[in-house]
């Protein structure tokens, strides 16, 4: 099976059991299954071409300009690394289905768990680091989600956050550290990073790139002083701490250092931070866990202590200590993750994991026993278990290794966590299985059903296999190593053996395993002592520095981002005028190139008009309905100036909106008070007025200087003009330039405005469903209603008004594509037509008398633009291509028949169902208040009293 | 001529500005639409002044002002239609729901009260 679908199926298969949720959880658990089985066969289908040294690859080129590409590699690391991910992930699957109870969404839980699964799989077969970094994170997401799936108790939500928290920060400087890695090399790809290990190791930079990716592998493998967030996961469900804690999670920082060792490992920089962070752990997580009293904290701190000894090997950076690290993962992965399911099953029965609470389970449990001690003995280092042979290789690596010029130093310190190792492993059997038989278990333990036992069982047969026939795993593992070493070393020429001899590292062995054995009877002298000692606590370290962290970014934001808008809006100018400034005075300005043209009394009069308007508005504003009307003069002056300037269809354009903006302002104001109280004080004022007016200066000054000079570049103007005709078939260039060469902008922008409408809609639908609705329906109005609101003189206008409005946009929207107009400005007038019916008859009759609701119009509108750009798909050209041709049917001269004005057909379409849906979503907000809504066109009229004395039945005829 | 058109662009946006740090949201949403002038008469003046030159292509004439500053002031002014609906649409929905049209949140609770211990 191709990589690709390994890696992708289960991202996919994470849709399934949310699906399979209502099927009952059996079904549910079956199809996650199910497709970890697909995956993990896939995987296997692969196992000949990887034994036979190949490195199998996929590739699909995701964004090639930037490095990134979706690149796949599978060679021995990698398959050993998905063996464990997929193989340990389908016993977690079995296991979780009996685990997990009627209370919990499984489907959920298998959701995460797929979705977790894909993410170390993509890991481990990534062969680009930037895609190994994006899967690095979805790591750190969905572990987030799995660790906090128990959302009700605040441990498993606190340790998510660590956890999220530390590896994410830990992912953060690893990304730093691959680009430095990239950029040295000049090439994303592993593959081609594997090679280039001088170039790598001679550059300034290696040490900076290795300290950040090792920043990433510690804090994800848990490696001091990193170490303190994998106990507070144990929050989680027991299958997720087994599953994330023994083969996954925390080996993919493991997993990073074992893939990059051909190339960092062996200098003095990884040789020191490596062992001697991988040293520390060990041996803090092994003297931690001795004392710690809940099962799955012990089996946390030995997972900890594990991992640094895996590192430490690693760190040594021999050959020998690789393989011995590829070894050790491996018998990690299948005793931890059996331990980790027997906690879960004690913890299942007897309803406790404090190891105070238990003891003298070996009668009642003699099957869950039976595994946790075999598993416990292996990682004691007991022979005939497999334990005992990777930690005998460790043991004999670090007597090997001389560190700060200590033969003694790294030996003496490896045999000391072992010891400590074997004492808590036996204190785990001891305490939990023998001693007397209690009767003050929280509930009576009874071994599980097997579909509980079987997921551990089958990996202490593995367990006990290796350990008694070491040679049946060592061609696999002299594979991993080989491809961990990736030419750099030769893979050591020794063979796995239980009995070496009498080597120095049997008597170390054997110092571990009795100084555990003593310590153990010592323990419950040794526990007063720990007790007592004072200790940091890490959890609450971790919580000031995240304090602090809040503190000083409060401190930095709060003074900025405070939620209130004016300081905001204040800020952003003063920002905008102050960069403005800088560029300014540092920027140079060429002489003026054009003349000042002369002012007319008409255009000064206008400017007097408009500065008046502005400033009556500044002045004014507390007067609302004032400041309104002062508005529609700026807007006047505005829309006469474009004509002035040469821009009638701007000038057509803006009056239009002027018309609805006003209409809509005024149905808003309809609601809100009249007036605006005097609320800032006198400085505030003063120091508003200052923002306002630099603002105003500087756009005065910039404004100016480009008026008068000319463009330093050449517009593309020219080209606009010379094809409008040609190209476009028109000869109102703005209008070709809407339509034809920038459709695509225009498309945008009519569904811009079409959501921005049916945002206003919806916005008005959650008013009217929410607490709002009675409160408009209970509303008094503010000032005296009109004795009578629908005029008769206002509707009989508007009805002989309506043909002759509808007929200018008609006209206007034709000419458009020659003479001033177009669609969007025929859009707005036609709108204005229906409008004044609303105006004139009310809501409810206008409304009654509506064919098409507005949604349906914008989206006709949004289709129609849409299609006639698809429609130069089918003869070949891109979309919105245009074509025009000229026919004449007889009696009638020569016109124009252009693609773009059906295009333009769509945008007035579109104008017109915006503008009509958010002036009548405002209206409806009216109509809901206590106006009583008539059915008549007009509240007074003569002919309907006439009729209604006659024939009551015709009232509603008429106009 | 030019004057005249620089000065009204820095008047409305020194009227906007004003009111744009005003405290209520009628008079912020008027201020809003002032600055919409002035950056469409902005960008529209980028084109430069001309006079009495619609660039309408006609039969012997050679002067046509820039049109290509029009067609997106053209777009901009309907875009801000849009703009104003729904910003005038929050502003009421914000009065209608809580009885205030303060821009600002007006100050209730301590800000660190709400946070969830970590």
């Amino acid at each position: 099976m191709s990589l690709l679908f390994i890696v992708a199926l289960p991202f996919f298969g994470a849709l399934l059991p949310g699906l399979m949720n209502a099927a009952g959880r059996s079904a549910t658990a079956g199809v996650t299954f199910t497709v970890s089985l697909a995956a993990f066969m896939g995987l296997l289908s692969n196992l000949p071409a990887v034994l036979a040294g190949e490195i199998v690859t996929a590739r699909i080129d995701w964004m090639p300009a930037l490095g990134l590409n979706f690149t796949l590699m599978l060679d021995g690391l990698g398959f050993f690394f998905a063996l464990l991910i997929l193989g340990i992930g389908l016993l977690i699957i079995a296991y979780a289905r009996n685990y997990l109870s009627r209370k919990d969404n499984m489907g959920e839980f298998f959701t995460y768990l797929l979705l977790f699964q894909g993410a170390m799989v993509g890991i481990v077969l990534s062969d680009n680091i930037l895609l190994l970094l994006v899967f690095w994170e979805l790591t750190s997401l969905s572990s987030f989600l799995l660790i906090g799936f128990w959302k009700h108790l605040p441990e498993g939500r606190q340790g998510a956050r660590m956890a999220l928290t530390v590896t994410g920060m830990g992912g953060l400087a690893m990304i730093g550290g691959m680009l430095i890695l990239g950029q040295i090399v000049g090439s994303y790809d592993l593959s081609v990073i594997l090679q280039n290990r001088a170039l790598i190791q001679a550059d300034p930079l290696y040490v900076p790139a290795l300290v950040l990716i090792l920043l990433g592998c510690f804090t994800k493998s848990a490696q001091f002083p990193f170490h303190f967030w994998l106990p507070h996961a144990m929050a989680a469900p027991t299958p997720v701490s087994a599953y994330l804690h023994s083969a996954t999670m925390v080996k993919a920082g493991i997993f990073l250092m074992a893939r990059m060792w051909p190339v960092l490992s062996g200098t003095p920089e990884w040789f020191v931070i490596v062992t001697s962070a991988g040293l520390i752990t060990m041996v803090l997580g092994a003297v931690i866990a001795l004392f710690k009293h809940d099962l799955k904290a012990l089996l946390a701190f030995s997972t900890v202590s594990h991992l640094g000894l895996i590192t430490m090997l690693l760190g040594t950076g021999t050959a020998f200590g690789a393989m011995a690290a590829v070894f050790h993962i491996l018998n990690h992965a299948t005793f931890k993750a059996a331990l980790f399911m027997s906690a879960g099953i004690i913890d299942h029965e007897a309803h406790t994991r404090d190891i105070r609470r238990l003891g003298g389970l070996r009668k009642l449990m003699p099957v869950t026993f039976m595994i946790a001690s075999l598993a416990a003995l292996s990682m004691a280092g007991i022979p005939l278990l497999n334990g005992f042979l990777s930690k005998e290789m460790m043991l004999e690596e670090a007597h090997q290794t001389v560190m700060f010029g200590s033969h003694w130093l790294v030996p003496a310190l490896a045999t000391f966590g072992s010891l400590f190792s074997a004492a808590y492993c036996f204190r785990l059997i001891g305490h939990v299985f023998f001693g007397p038989v209690r009767d003050d278990y929280p509930a009576k333990p009874h071994d599980p059903k097997p579909g509980l036992w079987l997921p551990p069982a089958i990996l202490v047969v593995l367990v006990v296999v290796i350990g008694i026939a070491p040679f049946v795993a060592e061609p696999f593992v002299k594979l991993v190593t080989a491809s961990v070493l990736g030419g750099e070393a030769v893979v050591p020429d020794v063979h796995f053996k239980i009995w070496h001899g009498l080597v120095p590292a049997l008597f170390m062995s054997v110092i571990a395993v009795v100084g555990g054995l003593l310590m153990l009877t010592m323990f419950h002298p040794a526990l007063r002592i720990w007790d007592k000692a004072p200790r940091p606590e890490a959890k609450l370290i971790f919580e000031a520095i995240i304090a602090a962290a809040l503190r000083c970014a409060r401190w930095l934001i709060l003074p900025l981002h405070n939620g209130a808008f004016t300081r905001y809006a204040a800020i952003g100018a003063v920002t905008i005028i102050a960069v403005g400034y800088h560029a300014w005075s540092t920027g140079t300005v060429g002489a003026p190139t054009r003349e000042i043209q002369p002012a007319g009394p008409v255009a000064i009069a206008g400017w007097l008009m408009l500065v008046a308007a502005t400033g009556g508005m500044v002045l004014m504003h507390r007067n609302r309905l004032l400041s309104l009307i002062l508005i529609g003069i700026v807007g006047l002056m505005v829309s006469i100036g474009f004509v002035f300037f040469s821009a009638p269809d701007l000038a057509l354009t803006q009056f239009s909106v002027e018309v609805v903006t006003i209409v809509l302002m005024l149905l808003a104001l309809n609601f809100l008070p009249n007036t605006t109280p005097v609320e800032s004080s006198v400085l505030r004022r003063v120091r508003d007025s200052v923002v306002a007016i630099f603002g105003g200066l500087a756009t005065f000054g910039l404004a100016y200087y480009y008026l008068l000079r000319d463009a330093t570049g050449v517009p593309i103007s020219e080209f606009h003009l010379a094809n409008s005709y040609k190209g476009g078939g028109g000869t109102n260039v703005v209008n070709v330039i809407l339509v034809d060469f920038r459709g695509f902008d225009t498309y945008g922008e009519i569904i811009v405005l079409g959501i921005a409408a049916l945002l206003i809609y919806a916005l008005t639908e959650t008013l009217l469903g929410g607490p709002v609705r009675a409160r408009l329906l209970n509303r008094k109005p503010d000032q005296p209603r009109a004795g009578d609101t629908h005029p008769m003189m206002m509707v009989v206008l508007t009805r002989v008004m309506m043909p002759v409005v509808l007929m200018v946009g008609f006209y206007i929207f034709l000419r458009g594509h020659n003479e001033p107009g177009g669609g969007f400005i025929a859009g707005l007038i036609v709108s204005i037509a229906v409008v004044m019916q609303y105006m004139a008859s009310g809501f409810a009759w206008t409304s009654a008398r509506l064919k098409y609701p507005y949604h349906g119009v914008i989206g006709a509108g949004v289709l129609i633009a849409g299609f006639t750009g698809m429609g130069s798909w089918f003869v070949g050209k891109p979309f919105l291509t245009s074509d025009f041709t000229y026919v004449r049917i007889p009696p009638f001269e020569k016109f124009e028949l252009a693609t773009a004005a059906l295009f333009d057909l769509g945008v007035f379409l579109a104008v017109v169902g915006a503008v009509m849906l958010s002036l009548e979503s405002f209206s409806r907000l009216a109509r809901r208040s206590n106006m009583a809504d008539s059915e008549f066109p007009m509240d007074i009229d003569p002919s309907r009293e006439a009729l209604n004395t006659a024939t009551p039945n015709d009232a509603k005829e008429g106009v | 001529m030019e004057l005249l058109v620089a000065s009204a662009i820095g008047v409305l946006t020194a009227g906007g500005l004003y009111l744009v740090l005003r405290l209520r949201t009628f008079p912020v949403i008027l201020g809003m639409s002032l600055l919409t002038y002035a950056v469409n008469v902005f960008l529209f003046a980028s084109g430069r002044l001309t006079i009495g030159a619609a660039p309408i292509l006609r039969d012997g004439v050679t002067t046509y002002t820039d049109p290509l500053p029009q067609a997106l002031v053209l777009t901009a002014i309907v875009i801000s239609f849009g703009m104003t609906a729904v910003v005038v649409m929050i502003g009421l929905g914000a009065f209608l729901g809580s009885d205030d049209d303060h821009v600002d949140d007006q100050p209730q609770t301590d800000v660190t009260n709400s946070e969830e211990g970590a």
